[in-house]
C-alpha cells in the first residue's frame, strides 16, 4: 500500500515535470524540469529493482547530458520572445495530437494486452539479488558485439562533436604545427663570413 | 499493488506530453531537443516495466544501449545547434532555409 503511494506520488511529479518541460518560457528552466523528471523516473526505477539503471540515468542523464544542455542553452543568446510566437496557435494541435496517443495507447494497455502479465504485482526479487549482475551476464553473455558498436558510436559522437565545433577564425594568431616541424637548417640559420678584427 | 498498467500507462502519458512539446515548441531546436530526450525516457519506462513483470533482463541491456546512442544524439545535435547558431546567429527553425526543402 504504502509503494502504491510513493508510486503515485511519484508518477505526480514525474507528469508535472515534464509538461513543465514543454510550457516553460525559459530554456534554462525547461532544463530544471527535465532534471526534475530524470531524477523523478530515476527513483521510480529504483521503485522497480532496477538499480544499475536508475544510478546510470543519474549519471550520465543528469551528471553529463543536462549539463551539456546547460552549457548551450547558457553560451547561446536566444531571442525568447521570437521563438516562443506561434505557442498559442500550436497549443490545440499538440494537446489534441497528446490526448489522441494517450487514448490509442491505453486502449492496447487495458483492451489488447493479452499475455502481459497486466494485473500481476510485482514480485520483490529479495535482498540478495543483484540487478548489476543480471545485467551484466545479459549484456555480456549475448551482447557483446551490440556493446562493442554502443562504445564506437561514443567514439563517433566525440570526434564528430569535436570536428563540428572546431573553427579556426580568420587572423588568429595560432603555432602551425606542421610548418614548424618541417623548417630546414637551411630556412633559418645563415652562416656569415665576417672579416676578424683586432681591436686597435 | 503497483501492476505492470499502472507503469505502461505513466509511460503513455509521459510519450504524449512529449509529444504535444515537439508541436508546442517547433521553433526552437532546444526544446525540441529536450522533447526527443523525454520521449526516450518514455521508451526506456516501457522497456524496463516490461524487463521487470516479464523477468527478462535483456530489456534493461536494451535500455542501456537507448541510454548510449541518445547521449551521443544530444551531444552531436547540441554541437550542430552550436554551429548553426555561429553561422545563422538564430536558432529559429524558420530562419533555417538555406536548403530551401
Amino acid at each position: 500500500m504504502i509503494t502504491l503511494l510513493i508510486f503515485w506520488w511519484l508518477a505526480l511529479v514525474l507528469v508535472g515535470a515534464a509538461i513543465g518541460v514543454i510550457v516553460s518560457r525559459n530554456p534554462v528552466y525547461a532544463a530544471m524540469y527535465l532534471i526534475l523528471s530524470f531524477v523523478t523516473s530515476a527513483v521510480l526505477w529504483l521503485l522497480l529493482e532496477a538499480e544499475f539503471l536508475a544510478i546510470v540515468l543519474v549519471l550520465v542523464y543528469v551528471g553529463a547530458v543536462m549539463v551539456l544542455f546547460l552549457f548551450v542553452v547558457m553560451m547561446l543568446d536566444v531571442n525568447v520572445a521570437a521563438v516562443r510566437e506561434g505557442f498559442t496557435r500550436y497549443a490545440p494541435i499538440g494537446a489534441a495530437v497528446a490526448v489522441i496517443i494517450v487514448a490509442e495507447v491505453l486502449s492496447l494497455v487495458w483492451i489488447k494486452a493479452s499475455g502481459l502479465p497486466l494485473a500481476t504485482p510485482l514480485a520483490s526479487q529479495g535482498g540478495d539479488h543483484s540487478n548489476t549482475r543480471e545485467i551484466g551476464l545479459a549484456l555480456f553473455g549475448g551482447h557483446v558485439f551490440e556493446f562493442e558498436v554502443a562504445a564506437f558510436v561514443l567514439l563517433l559522437a566525440i570526434v564528430a562533436a569535436i570536428m563540428l565545433t572546431q573553427r579556426q577564425r580568420p587572423g588568429l594568431k595560432v603555432q602551425d604545427i606542421s610548418a614548424q616541424v618541417k623548417v630546414r637548417r637551411e630556412d633559418r640559420v645563415r652562416i656569415v663570413k665576417v672579416q676578424a678584427e683586432r681591436d686597435a | 499493488m503497483i501492476t505492470l498498467t499502472h507503469y505502461m500507462a505513466l509511460s503513455a502519458l509521459l510519450l504524449a506530453i512529449s509529444v504535444a512539446g515537439i508541436f508546442i515548441n517547433r521553433k526552437n531546436v532546444i526544446l525540441l531537443l529536450m522533447c526527443v530526450e523525454l520521449l526516450l525516457l518514455a521508451v526506456n519506462f516501457n522497456f524496463i516495466a516490461l524487463s521487470r513483470f516479464m523477468g527478462d533482463a535483456t530489456g534493461q541491456v536494451f535500455v542501456f544501449f537507448i541510454l548510449t546512442v541518445a547521449a551521443a544524439e544530444s551531444a552531436i545535435g547540441l554541437a550542430i545547434l552550436v554551429v548553426i547558431f555561429r553561422t545563422r546567429r538564430s536558432i529559429n527553425v524558420q530562419d533555417l532555409d538555406v536548403l530551401r526543402g
